[in-house]
């Protein structure tokens, strides 16, 4: 065969018009808003409005300096990276013993599988506010004399059960520490469905006779996880890490979830707020330079991420 | 180690009928000699993984018992019975280098059994020097050949000094070439650690080339047990005279008439001493002798000249099989164009069968064969 192609068509043009109506889509919805993103985060100040009113714009790094001197955008930065680099590792060990413990039992396991999927299938915004009532205080802990605490959510319920002190976790004057508890949380029970079901499947296509050969050889329980399950499954791992972290980076709608827009407790809105939010809420007020210029910086932190995981990984992923 | 096997029975729940039980292995009762290479050979689903699997103590018996010399161990896990087992495709962890791979059953010794680094290095370029491997150690196990992967297998069963090895199909995954090569290794190995050792195989020619001795298994029943060359010479039933030996037994429907062997019509034989019956006669393609005037006449085929020997392919109606295959010395030489060949038989190559039973009928001078201690 001189030919490459796999088929060859009497007619090459009847593949484009099959392929058109993908490529209109993909160039008028992904490829121009990345090219204008770009473009956009180059011209200083950039606004759309003030654009169609006939401003032109300086090309520049203008915008990237802005944003990086934002006091508001550096702790974007911070509680973005906090969140990702608290969950993705939580979130990855708790999938990783679910996953070999479902995988382990016969019984009720594709009844378990369907209870750890079902946070997949729900809204996030509507989880969040479950969460949200679960942690959160009616009535309250700085009220008057007479109405000290009356009653907490369920959280804190349990809580008092065992007899500890209830936390204010997400209300006014609640501390940052419980507030990102709180994300973390659910953030993490909110994860581990996908990843429960890429390392079920992973480990569902594991030879079994490798746990067979073990037995015989009078392997540990303990052993078999660490120096064979976990390598074996160990490119599921890194997948699983690695779409963690971009997901993570882009968090956003779990903390509009429980916290709603304000992004933080009462007393200090927006001390939450991620780097998605600060480019959702530059767009808010047409300053389209501004977060054309966050969403590159983003982008540029994912991709370094990511470009270290696929390193690390091909040293320690085998096979 | 002696291995002994008594009333071994495995049944398992039927996967395709509710309720319904099947039994893989019957009431099997044998004594594995210390220091003997053991074939269990069958066809699939005859029960001869399943009786490994108990050996191993993978799978529980349904009921009977195994003891390994004097120590019962029916009811211990497989890594206390100190058994070394060599998967059907090896099992070899892919993460792990071959030297970490030999290493990995040593390295869950505890207590008493513990040993330093070095003892286990030692011990574990022991064993990959009795199988050839020691030059491989830093490979990962996809950058050896099948054969290879077959060694640090048996490498990996070795470490541990095992009372019992125990072989799944350890020739199936190979290429021919290497089958030959690779089963005088096993031979070879087996003789010089003088471990007794178990092995399952479908392929006659394998477990007769090494075993010193064959189980036959068909429907989880034990058919015959001997050596190799006494179960070939004397089968103790139809099923095991057909499944040894290359080319296959000659069948034919006869039948025992004043002691006379008729096949067809023509009396082919003495048999004096068989009472008359109708039996399935089994002739092995070297019991035939090319005469003139011989009393047996089969229509002539082909000739197959093999160098040393020929294969004459004729046909016969009494013939339970297409055709029929005699092997012969290539000195007698074949009118390649005559219609009809004619054949005397040897006694000892000629076994009758009970038509109803399938049951050997031995006639003089034939015995039947004796397990040996």
């Amino acid at each position: 065969m001189a030919n490459n192609s796999m088929v060859e068509s009497r007619h090459p043009w009847k593949a484009w018009i099959y392929l058109a109506p993908a490529i209109a889509l993909l160039l008028v919805f992904t490829v121009w808003p990345i090219i204008n993103t770009v473009r956009m985060a180059f011209l200083e100040n950039y606004s759309g409005l003030k654009s169609v009113g006939g401003t032109t714009f300086k090309f520049g790094l203008g915008n990237f300096v802005k944003v990086l001197q934002y006091k508001r955008f550096i702790q974007c930065m911070k509680n973005t990276v906090l969140i990702c680099f608290l969950t993705v590792p939580i979130s990855t060990m708790l999938a990783l013993l679910i996953s070999v413990a479902l995988n382990s039992i016969k019984g009720l396991q594709k009844f378990l599988q369907t209870v750890f999927f079902l946070p997949y299938v729900t809204n996030s915004i509507a989880i969040g506010m479950v969460f949200a009532a679960m942690f959160n205080i009616v009535g309250s802990f700085y009220g008057t004399e007479n109405e000290l605490i009356v009653t907490a959510g369920i959280i804190n319920n349990i809580i008092q059960f065992f007899g500890g002190k209830p936390v204010n976790w997400i209300n006014y004057g609640s501390t940052y520490a419980a507030n990102i508890t709180v994300m973390v949380i659910y953030i993490v029970w909110n994860a581990l469905p996908f990843k429960i079901l890429i390392l079920l499947g992973g480990l569902q296509s594991v030879n079994k006779q490798y746990y067979d050969a073990a037995k015989v050889d009078g392997t540990s329980r303990r052993r078999i996880f660490a120096r064979i399950t976990v390598p074996l499954l160990s490119p599921m791992i890194a997948y699983v890490v690695i779409t963690g972290f971009i997901g993570g980076f882009k968090e956003y709608t779990s903390i509009v979830g429980i916290f709603g827009e304000s992004m933080g407790p009462a007393d200090d809105k927006g001390r939450l707020n991620t780097m998605v939010g600060f480019i959702y809420d530059s767009l808010s007020t047409n300053s389209q330079g501004r977060a054309s210029a966050a969403a590159l910086i983003l982008f540029g932190i994912i991709l370094i991420v990511t470009l270290i995981q696929l390193y690390v990984s091909k040293k320690r992923v085998h096979y | 180690m002696k291995v002994e096997l008594q009333n071994l029975t495995k049944q398992f729940m039927s996967r395709h009928k509710a309720g319904e039980v099947v039994t893989a292995v019957n009431n099997f009762t044998f004594t594995i000699p210390d220091g003997k290479l053991v074939g269990l050979l069958g066809p699939s689903g005859c029960g001869k993984s399943t009786t490994l699997y108990m050996i191993c103590g993978l799978q529980k018996p349904t009921s009977g018992k195994i003891f390994f010399g004097e120590d019962d161990v029916t009811q211990l896990p497989p890594e206390n019975r100190g058994v070394g087992l060599v998967f059907q495709n090896y099992a070899l962890y892919p993460h792990m280098t071959v030297k970490q791979n030999i290493l990995f059953p040593l390295q869950n010794l505890k207590g008493a059994d513990k040993l330093t680094k070095e003892q286990m290095l030692e011990r574990a370029y022991e064993c990959a020097k009795i199988v050839q491997i020691d030059e491989l150690m830093d490979r990962k196990p996809s950058e050896l050949s099948g054969g290879q992967q077959q060694r640090v297998a048996i490498a990996r069963a070795l470490v541990k000094m095992p009372r019992v090895l125990l072989l799944d199909e350890p020739l199936s995954n190979l290429d021919a070439r290497l089958r030959l090569q690779t089963r005088e290794e096993i031979k070879r190995i087996q003789k010089e650690t003088k471990i007794t050792t178990v092995f399952v195989t479908h392929d006659q020619e394998e477990a007769m080339s090494i075993s010193d001795m064959i189980v036959v298994m068909k429907l989880g029943i034990v058919q015959q047990i001997g050596k190799p060359q006494d179960v070939y010479n004397s089968p103790a039933n139809l099923f095991v005279a057909k499944f040894l030996g290359t080319p296959p037994i000659n069948v034919f429907g006869g039948e025992v008439k004043g002691g006379k062997l008729c096949i067809g019509g023509e009396e082919v034989l003495d048999v004096a001493g068989v009472s008359d019956c109708k039996v399935y006669v089994g002739i092995r393609p070297e019991g035939f002798i090319l005469r003139e005037d011989g009393p047996f006449t089969c229509k002539l085929q082909n000739v197959e000249v093999m160098g040393r020997d020929v294969s004459i392919v004729a046909t016969n109606n009494a013939s339970e099989n297409p055709i029929i295959r005699a092997i012969i010395d290539a000195d007698n030489l074949v009118d390649t164009n005559a219609e009809n060949v004619r054949f005397a038989l040897k006694p000892n190559k000629v076994f009758l069968f009970d038509k109803e039973t399938e049951e050997r009928i031995y006639l003089d001078g034939q015995k039947p064969t004796e397990i040996p201690r």
